[in-house]
Parts: C-alpha cells; sequence; structure tokens
C-alpha cells in the first residue's frame, strides 16, 4: 500500500514550499514540489526608469537582497553593453562573494544542520570526549574541552526554558540520527561559534554596500562608493584593512570548521552519498569577473551533461549565445497561462498572467515556473558549480575538493568516489568546498583592489545613457542558490518586460512541457523514508539544495499551516 | 545602552511594507540620541543577528493582525511579542522568532522587546500603502519617539 505524504511549508526560511510525496515499500515511489506563493516584482517594474531596478528586485527576498541588486543591475549594463570601471567590478565581487559566505555557512549551521544533528542528545556527551575528537580533526581555538562544557550548559538552561525557537521542529530522537552525544554537541558549539562567524560577512557588506542588510552603493554603471586616500567619509585604506581582518577571520573558520565539520558529517552520513542524486544535467555560469568588459572571470561555469564531466562545455558569461539561447521556461504545470497557448516561452518574451486552479496532480500545481537548458531540466547551486571548476581544471576547486574528499575517506575508512558527490551530502560537501574557493576569490579581490587604488585609479561609475528604440540585455549571477538571470527589456529608457529566472525556479521547478520532473522532484525519488509521520529524510533531501522560495515565486496563502499530512492511499 | 528601532516588511507587497516606510519616516523627523539605530530589516532572516546583538532594547514595527480592525494600531511587550511571530502571519516573521531564539541560546537577548505594528488592509503587489494605514505613519512614528523617550534616549526633531 501507498502512503502519501504532505509537507507544508517545508522551508525554515523564505517562502513557502510544499512538497508531496508517495512512499511505497518504505521508499519514495512519487514525487511534487509546489511553491505556494505568488511573486509579482515583474508587473511592478513595468514602466520604471531601468536604474531603480536593482533597488525594487533587492526587495524580492529577504534572503537574497544583494544578489537580486548586482544581477539587475548587470542585466542593465548588458542591454546598454556599458562597461563596469574596475574598481566597481571588485567592490561588487566583495560584496558577491561575502554574502555568499554569510549564505552558505547559516545554511550549513543554522538551517540544515539540524536535518543531521541531534541537538538534545548533546546533552548526554562527555566535553573531554569532544575536545579530544575535535583536536583530532583540526586546530581551531574554539574547540577546547572548557567551550564545550560551556556550551553543554547553555544548551540544557536553554532546552530546560521549553522555548526552543529554531530547534523546535526538529526530529529528536529519530532513527535516522546517526551522530553520536560527542559529535552533537561538537556541532552545536560549532553552531554557535558560526553566529558569531557570520557577522564578519555582514560587516563586509556593510562596509562596501554603505547599509546591511540592504545596500545602498549600486549604480547601474559601477558602484557609488566615492574612494579616496585620505577622506573619513568614503572607502578609505584604514576602512579596507578592516575588511582584510574579517576576511582573514572567516577563511580560518572555513578551513578549520566549516570543511572539517561537513567532511565529519559527510563520514558518519556516509550512506546518504547514495540518496538524492535526481538530475545529473547541472548548469552553473562564471562569475566574478575580474575585467570591465565581463569576459575574464575568477569564477568557471558551464554545462555536464548525465552527470559526466567529460561532456563539460563552458560558457563564456551571459553575452554567450550559448546560454541566451538556451534558456526557456514553462507553464504547462504552473499556475499561468501564456497567451494563444505557448508552449515554453524564452525570458525575454516571458509572461506572467496567473491561473490558479488548485493542485493537479498531473495538471497544474505550482507557482514555479518550470526553466530548462536546451529543452531539458537542469540542476544549478553549488554542486553544478563545482562539478564545472573540476571539469574545467580550476585549481581551487580541486584543492578544497581534495581536501573534502581524503578526510571523508580517511574518517569513514574507506575510499570514497568522486561520483559520491551526485547525492543528498554531496550537495552539502560542495557548498563547503564552494566556500573555500570564494574565500579566495574575495581575498583575491581585496588585494585586486587595493592595487588598483595604489595605481591612482579611484574611478567607480560610468554613467549610462539610454537610447530611443528597444534594447534587451541579461543579467548573470552564480548566486548561493545556483545560476540566477534577469532579463529586460528596455524601450525609450523605460522597462517593457523584465523577468527574474532565480535559482530556486530551476531546483524547484514542477513537471516542464514534456512532463519531465523537476531537480527536486527527481532527487527525491527512492528516498527511504522510516516514519511518514516524521518525514525526516524527504527534508534532508529538499533542505541539501537551500530553497529559498520568496523570489522563485510569484503571496496567496499568509495562513498558518503546519506541517505534515499523511494519507493511505 | 544600544537600543535597535527595527522596521520589518516587505515593501513590494503594499501594507506589508509599512514597518520600512514608518522608519524612514521616523528618520526623516527626528534625530536619534546615540546608541540608538533604525534598521531598515526588510524581510531579512539571519542577517538581522549581528544587527540586534548587543542591543539592550528592542523596538520592531510592522505590519501586525492581532485582532484590531483594519489600519488599527497595536503595541504588544514582554512574551507577546517572541509568541507572536511564531504564528507566521507572513514569510520573514518566521526569521524574526528565530533570531530571537538564537539571540537567547547565546546568551545576548534584549531586555525589553516592544512591537508596535498596524493590521494591513491590502497586501496586493504594489509599492504604495493604502490611504488607511498611510495615515497611521504618524501616530507610530510619535509612538515610537515615546517608547525611545520613555528609554531615557529621546530624539530631537530635525530642523
Amino acid at each position: 500500500m501507498a502512503t502519501r505524504i504532505t509537507i507544508d511549508p517545508i522551508t525554515r526560511i523564505e517562502g513557502h514550499l510544499r512538497i508531496d510525496v508517495e512512499v511505497e515499500n518504505g521508499k519514495v515511489n512519487k514525487s511534487w514540489s509546489s511553491g505556494q506563493m505568488w511573486r509579482g516584482v515583474e508587473q511592478i517594474l513595468l514602466g520604471r526608469d531601468p536604474r531603480d531596478a536593482w533597488a525594487i528586485t533587492q526587495r524580492i527576498c529577504g534572503v537574497c537582497t544583494t544578489v537580486h541588486a548586482i544581477t539587475s543591475v548587470r542585466s542593465i549594463e548588458n542591454a546598454l553593453d556599458l562597461e563596469v570601471p574596475l574598481n566597481a567590478q571588485y567592490i561588487r565581487n566583495m560584496i558577491m562573494t561575502a554574502h555568499a559566505l554569510h549564505d552558505h555557512i547559516v545554511h550549513f549551521y543554522h538551517l540544515s544542520a539540524l536535518d543531521w544533528v541531534d541537538v538534545v542528545s548533546a546533552l548526554k556527551a562527555d566535553p573531554a570526549k569532544t575536545a579530544q575528537l575535535a583536536e583530532s580533526l583540526s586546530d581551531w581555538d574554539g574547540n577546547s574541552r572548557h567551550v564545550f562544557e560551556d556550551v553543554q550548559t547553555r544548551l540544557k538552561t536553554f532546552v530546560g526554558s521549553g522555548q526552543l525557537g529554531p530547534f523546535a521542529n526538529g526530529y529528536w530522537g529519530h532513527p535516522a540520527m546517526k551522530l553520536t552525544p560527542e559529535v552533537n554537541l561538537l556541532a552545536v558549539s560549532h553552531y554557535l561559534q558560526a553566529l558569531e562567524v557570520q557577522r564578519y560577512c555582514s560587516k563586509i557588506v556593510a562596509t562596501l554596500g554603505s547599509k546591511s542588510p540592504h545596500i545602498q552603493n549600486m549604480a547601474v554603471g559601477g558602484v557609488s562608493n566615492p574612494i579616496a586616500t585620505d577622506s573619513q567619509s568614503v572607502l578609505t585604506v584604514e576602512r579596507l584593512l578592516l575588511v582584510k581582518e574579517m576576511i582573514d577571520k572567516l577563511g580560518s573558520f572555513i578551513r578549520n570548521c566549516y570543511l572539517v565539520d561537513v567532511s565529519a558529517i559527510g563520514a558518519f552520513y556516509a550512506d546518504w552519498t547514495a540518496y538524492g542524486q535526481g538530475i545529473t544535467d547541472y548548469l552553473s555560469i562564471p562569475d566574478v569577473p575580474m575585467d570591465t568588459k565581463n569576459t575574464q572571470f575568477m569564477m568557471p561555469g558551464g554545462y555536464i551533461k548525465g552527470g559526466d564531466l567529460a561532456t563539460y562545455k563552458p560558457i563564456a558569461g551571459g553575452h554567450d549565445p550559448y546560454f541566451r539561447e538556451g534558456v526557456a521556461e514553462s507553464v504547462k504545470h504552473s499556475w499561468y497561462n501564456y497567451s494563444n497557448g505557448a508552449g515554453a516561452l524564452h525570458p525575454w518574451k516571458g509572461e506572467t498572467t496567473p491561473n490558479y486552479t488548485d493542485f493537479q496532480d498531473d495538471g497544474k500545481y505550482s507557482w514555479v515556473k518550470s526553466p530548462t537548458f536546451y529543452g531539458k531540466p537542469a540542476q544549478v547551486g553549488p554542486l553544478a558549480n563545482v562539478l564545472c571548476g573540476v571539469a574545467s581544471g580550476h585549481q581551487p576547486t580541486i584543492k578544497y575538493l581534495t581536501t573534502v574528499v581524503d578526510t571523508v575517506s580517511q574518517l569513514a575508512g574507506t575510499k570514497i568516489p568522486l561520483t559520491a558527490l551526485h547525492s543528498t551530502i554531496g550537495r552539502h560537501a560542495a557548498r563547503a568546498v564552494r566556500s573555500g574557493v570564494i574565500y579566495e576569490n574575495l581575498q583575491g579581490n581585496w588585494q585586486a583592489l587595493m592595487e588598483n587604488i595604489a595605481k591612482g585609479d579611484t574611478k567607480t561609475f560610468n554613467r549610462p545613457t539610454f537610447p530611443k528604440g528597444e534594447i534587451m540585455g541579461v543579467g548573470v549571477h552564480e548566486a548561493p542558490r545556483g545560476v540566477l538571470s534577469h532579463w529586460s527589456v528596455i524601450k525609450d529608457g523605460k522597462i517593457a518586460n523584465y523577468q527574474c529566472v532565480v535559482p530556486t525556479t530551476w531546483n524547484a521547478a514542477p513537471r516542464n512541457e514534456d512532463d519531465q520532473i523537476g531537480p527536486y522532484e527527481a532527487a527525491l525519488l527512492g528516498t527511504p523514508v522510516a516514519d511518514p509521520e516524521r518525514p525526516l529524510e524527504v527534508l534532508r533531501t529538499v533542505h541539501s539544495f537551500d530553497p529559498c522560495l520568496a523570489c522563485a515565486v510569484h503571496l496567496t496563502d499568509v495562513e498558518t499551516k503546519t506541517v505534515v499530512q499523511v494519507k493511505a492511499l | 545602552m544600544r537600543v535597535v528601532v527595527l522596521g520589518i516588511g516587505n515593501t513590494l507587497m503594499s501594507d506589508e511594507g509599512f514597518g520600512v516606510h514608518a522608519i524612514e519616516a521616523l528618520e526623516k523627523r527626528y534625530e536619534m540620541a546615540e546608541g540608538v539605530e533604525v534598521v531598515d530589516g526588510g524581510t531579512t532572516g539571519m542577517e538581522l543577528f549581528p544587527e540586534l546583538q548587543g542591543a539592550d532594547h528592542l523596538v520592531v514595527v510592522d505590519a501586525v493582525r492581532a485582532g484590531q480592525p483594519e489600519g488599527g494600531i497595536v503595541r504588544l511587550t514582554g512574551d507577546d511579542v517572541p509568541a507572536f511571530f511564531k504564528t507566521k502571519l507572513s514569510p520573514h516573521q518566521i526569521g524574526l522568532s528565530d533570531i530571537l531564539a538564537a539571540l537567547r541560546f547565546a546568551g545576548s537577548s534584549p531586555q525589553s522587546i516592544v512591537l508596535i505594528g498596524v493590521k494591513p488592509v491590502s497586501l496586493d503587489l504594489c509599492m504604495e500603502l493604502t490611504p488607511q494605514v498611510a495615515a497611521c505613519i504618524d501616530p507610530v512614528v510619535v509612538m515610537v519617539a515615546d517608547e525611545l523617550t520613555a528609554l531615557g534616549v529621546a530624539p530631537r526633531l530635525r530642523a
């Protein structure tokens, strides 16, 4: 007999994602991913000045503010063929990479670790043994017995208070929780330390972006930061030296904690390398531009078919026709209609006309559109980014990946192959690997900015001029959750069309024009479910993508609905 | 002493953005005393942790449904505030309740929390407030200024 499980909402952060699975013989054999909110930023932008779009798109999502700001200005600059001064590129790159590190650290320690870490079990740990274990893994100075004792005491008070907050929905004592109390205590301690560390990211963003969490310094044509070596009110060398201090602290945490913790969890949950593979066509876009024309990048991107790295085809950037012509969105299974019953549409021709029907298993069931790359669904995100890095011989990616794979192999006592990455746990590993790479990008851009200023270049802005007639552009960004693109059509200096194709749209996509299932849906097939009332395994796989729905979907339902419904079929 | 005035909400959804519009109006009318920070939180989540950490007192302005009539103003304090944010009226509020709990776990909860809010009339997609809710901006700005005065950090009217 099959059981139908509905989990709604599934995320701990932004947005309303609903997941339905049918479980037969203890495994998922059918799945649906459905966005339960409607996003309408596209309509708000129509007729507006393209120079204002970034400040508006920054409000689409509370998690990805800077991400949409930067992608929006890139889209308009692309339409205008406007170069971006080097200083502006470096400053944007630093904001972008600091934000990405914040996002990855928070996702691992504060949003998804609770799927793997049994917080309550940490109360039973022996802090001395935790310290022994931790010291064998890294020489992080936050790993002393004293620290672990202190955390355990705090945890006792916190759990005793009965108000568990972020821990309230945890599946404590679930049979799929496999860590020893000592490892759980280690993870809870790093949870607290990561709260401190994420502040460095926010400070970097606030220093460079004038304010955080909503940056103020973006502009079509560059950034509005004046640079001077001697003034108090602007970006000074002194402030940049403070930024450097924070970059170094982040680097230390990523090397000594994040990469190590991911490896430890990967080793204890090695069985999870066999689940959650799903779609192995991977799409990623090059980013961290180091020239004014967006043609040279620190981070590569491209397309991989069927998980085979030999098929890797690089993408040269947002201007590459191979990327621009490959993207389309279907609404066959989404709550929209295209005029004249059109099939999948290219984003420049994209339409956003709602047509809500109710949840239809074989018909329309989501506010998320279904994007495809040359007609096929694609998985995006850190895993796609890392695999493209490996395929293209990108040394920093290979270096950090080798570190993680070696550590996991050593802890698990068996050689872990690269193919293990195509999995639920693989997506977490890839996010940590990417964090190592991004940290180096952040450092590299700090260096480049200092050197460029030392040369006497203080330019940060090229003034845009808008022609009569119609122009089109696309801004791209390899965001924390994967490929983000903003497609703009500008007519006589006003926005005539604007479509955001966001990472979670790719991954949370419903069935497409050819009824092929999307990446979340595919990844869930075959996932074991021990207890349908507590479907922790389903959450693990979906959370491994770092879902963030606020911008993927277009709010209908603001009422509270919780959480798991189980129905025998 | 550090006091944070936090405006939250989604400015793309009409009255949902009330909190953000209200703190903008607050800063336009008043100059803050030393130690008072005004934060536009939008719909952010964990990004607010560093902003709130180390705050002795927190004043939150938001769109709030707490049984009052549409366009009605409400003031909640103490334990009612985190309890309110658990009811999840909109997605970002899940974030704030989690951050308050994380602050407690990290040992840096504010001593006091006050929530001032207005019940939204419309959550339609547009960047403007409805006239009914827009009319609440002035009284709410005065209420926030009174809270600050009561905390001993009265703001000064700008010339």
